[in-house]
């Protein structure tokens, strides 16, 4: 096993180095100019094209992209990911400071979707085609549909602005000390935001699951030994209905921090998917790379995780 | 002797989407205390069905245990327990191996657990005793090296070794009866063999009963004392093994023995019974075999034939035996 994830390890440094150069691309390929931001259109008339070319130079852009590249590329090597263009810091300060805060985010999200899904998903399975069948899979299709930023405004709207009842932004409101029901309030309704999709997605994964095994022949022999319903299904049958599950979570790691971006942005909340949607816009090149690599390697962390799982909870699976 | 589990007029009926499936439709047998019963007939006849009924564990819905019937066990109808009765019942007094011993093991427990469960559930033994007793099963049941396999995952081992495993969990808290769907089946002719004298070797150790069902009259042959032949799901024939072989009455009986490889000795060309089962949700007026016998006369298109008695242990349900008798 441990080979197995060395190899996979070494395996996934290619990978990266070749999403690291697409994006690298895309993102000096697209519309925009970070040294607008610089330029300041009196000392540009008045110093000439000498002005314009020393901007770019501070920012190291006048360079050729290869070049570019290749300079940054043995930076990051080096576990340096540049300065931002216009936070005057090191990338690495500012993932490093947002980074703990989306992924609170992110596992409270998943939590809710779970610990939602699971229970759903069995009954709907259990109680096929009944009023709860019904509604859940209700619940869930209108989970995987709705557009995120329109059910963020929502809850907003309902539960901050009109009922009073939740902040309507921000990690805290307490910036001295750590208050716990203080930082619950603020991560309710980011976290059912962001774990909305997951939800709906475990909830027919948990339902089809179930269907799956409860059929099986040894659910029949479970019960002709003479286990109550309530063993055979939380032992006999969960236990193997969650091995799609389990495996599932090491995937959504890398779809958690992408919706991240647009709830961190909606609840002004202070992680990475907000700071990467802020760095694209302004063209903040470094912040966009040391961002997108962080994405990156999630992805390539969560697949080796789900498979590393799957071992773990299925013990047919076995890794040389 | 005592019955051990008289079943009487059994009917479990399907609530399917096209009609109402009569699987078993008035069955009634009886197994005597250590005896061997061997319930045969074609696919679809409804031995599975009678089987599960036995246990109460007919899925519902679309199945239902029809008002009228009686599973007797040890003198207590079954279908009046509760529940919470019937679970004391499954797996400790009656127990059951199935078709597929590839896929009748729980892919993600260790052996050693699946079959310590059911002792810690009816036996009250703690885990360390419940361990060792399911090693000694182990080693009854013959599989090499119980003390490796008892932490192995049933993935581990093939299709016989399953089979051993499922019987060592059946016989784990010595039932009186055992119900054993097709156990054979699925495995390599080889492996066939040595797994019916097993379980011919043990119900004689723990002293059960067993009932046997099967398509196959060569494993009847070999491991019953008496037969039950079945056809859409009716009880058509009853008897000892030798009087079933020797002197079979029904037609249904006499084209299975014919079909059989071996049994009438000599016989170079296998008769097949001519025409396929009846569709249950469109069954025949009268008798459900007529459509396919060649000795049908009339009245078994008209009426369905009653049970004649031919002797002790000893009945047939068809008109040429009685003409008198017929329920409409
Ligand atoms: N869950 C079910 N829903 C609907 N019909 C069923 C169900 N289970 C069994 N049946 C019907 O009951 C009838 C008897 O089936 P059963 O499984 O008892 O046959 P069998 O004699 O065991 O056949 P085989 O030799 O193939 O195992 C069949 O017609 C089958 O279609
Ligand atoms: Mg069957």
């Amino acid at each position: 096993m441990l080979k197995y994830t060395l190899k996979r390890i070494l395996q996934a440094i290619p990978l990266l180095i070749i999403i690291s150069i697409l994006t690298y691309l895309i993102i000096n390929l697209a519309p925009g100019d970070p040294t607008a931001f610089f330029i300041n259109p009196e000392k540009a008339s008045r110093l000439g094209p000498d002005y314009v070319a020393n901007i770019k130079h501070h920012l190291g852009l006048d360079q050729p992209l290869h070049i570019r590249y290749f300079k940054w590329l043995g930076n990051v090597l080096r576990g340096d990911f540049g300065e931002s263009f216009f936070e005057q810091r090191s990338v690495m300060s500012i993932l490093w400071e947002a980074l703990p805060n989306t992924i609170i985010l992110s596992l409270v999200a998943e939590l809710i979707a779970l610990i939602v899904a699971i229970p759903a998903g069995i009954i709907c399975a259990l109680k096929r085609n009944s009023i709860w069948d019904y509604i859940f899979s209700t619940i869930s299709f209108i989970g995987m549909s709705l557009p995120t930023f329109w059910f963020g405004l929502m809850l907003i709207l309902v539960f901050s602005l009109k009922l009073g009842w939740l902040p309507t932004a921000g990690m805290r409101d307490n910036f001295d000390a750590f208050v716990f029901t203080d930082r619950l309030r603020h991560i309710i309704l980011p976290a059912i935001v962001l774990g909305m999709g997951g939800m709906a997605a475990n909830m027919r994964y948990m339902r089809g699951a179930m269907l799956e095994v409860i059929r099986q022949d040894y659910i029949r022999t479970a019960r002709s030994k003479g286990l109550s319903e309530k063993v055979v299904i939380v032992k006999h049958a969960l236990r193997n209905a969650l091995i799609p599950i389990v495996t599932m979570f090491g995937f959504s790691i890398p779809a958690l921090f992408s919706g991240a971006a647009i709830t961190e942005t909606i609840f002004a909340w202070p992680g990475v998917g907000r700071i990467a949607i802020e760095a694209v816009f302004s063209n903040d090149y470094p912040l966009v790379m040391g961002n997108f690599m962080i994405i990156a390697v999630m992805t390539v962390v969560g697949s080796l995780v789900a498979d590393l799982l799957y071992a773990v909870v299925d013990p047919r699976i076995k890794y040389e | 002797m005592e019955k051990l589990l008289d079943i009487r007029n059994l009917r479990t009926y399907f609530y399917t989407e096209d009609g109402v499936v009569p699987a078993v439709d008035g069955v009634s047998f009886y197994i005597k205390p250590g005896e061997t019963l061997g319930v045969v007939g074609e696919s679809g006849c409804g031995k599975s069905v009678t089987s599960i009924s036995t246990l109460r564990l007919v899925p519902n819905p679309p199945g239902k245990i029809m008002e009228g019937s009686e599973i007797i066990f040890e003198g207590t109808d079954l279908l009046k327990l509760s529940e919470a009765e019937m679970r004391k019942i499954r797996g400790n007094k009656i127990s059951m191996i199935f078709q597929e011993p590839m896929t009748s093991l729980n892919p993600v427990f260790r052996i050693g657990d699946q079959i310590a469960e059911v002792l810690l559930l009816h036996q009250g033994l703690n885990k360390a005793e419940a361990r060792e007793k399911a090693i000694e099963m182990l080693k009854l049941v013959g599989i090499p090296r119980p003390e490796k396999v008892v932490d192995d995952y049933p993935h581990s081992l093939s299709g016989g070794m399953r089979q051993r495993v499922m019987i060592a969990m059946a016989l784990a808290c010595n039932p009186r009866l055992l119900i054993a769907d097709e156990p054979t089946t699925a495995l390599d002719v080889t492996v066939q063999a040595q797994i019916l004298d097993l379980m011919n070797d043990l119900k004689k150790k723990v002293n059960a009963a067993v009932m046997l069902i099967t398509h196959n009259l060569g494993v009847v042959a070999e491991s019953c004392d008496r037969v039950v032949v079945m056809y859409a799901g009716k009880v058509v024939e009853e008897g000892d093994v030798y009087s079933i072989f020797e002197d079979p009455k029904h037609p249904y009986t006499v084209g299975l023995l014919k079909s059989m490889p071996s049994a009438v000795g000599g016989q170079d060309k296998l008769d097949s019974i001519p025409g396929v089962v009846p569709n249950p949700l469109n069954l025949p007026k009268g008798c459900r075999f007529a459509p396919r016998c060649n000795k049908a006369m009339d009245i078994c298109r008209e009426k369905q034939p009653g049970l004649t008695v031919l002797g002790e242990e000893r009945t047939v349900r068809c008109f040429l035996y009685n003409r008198e008798d017929g329920v409409k």
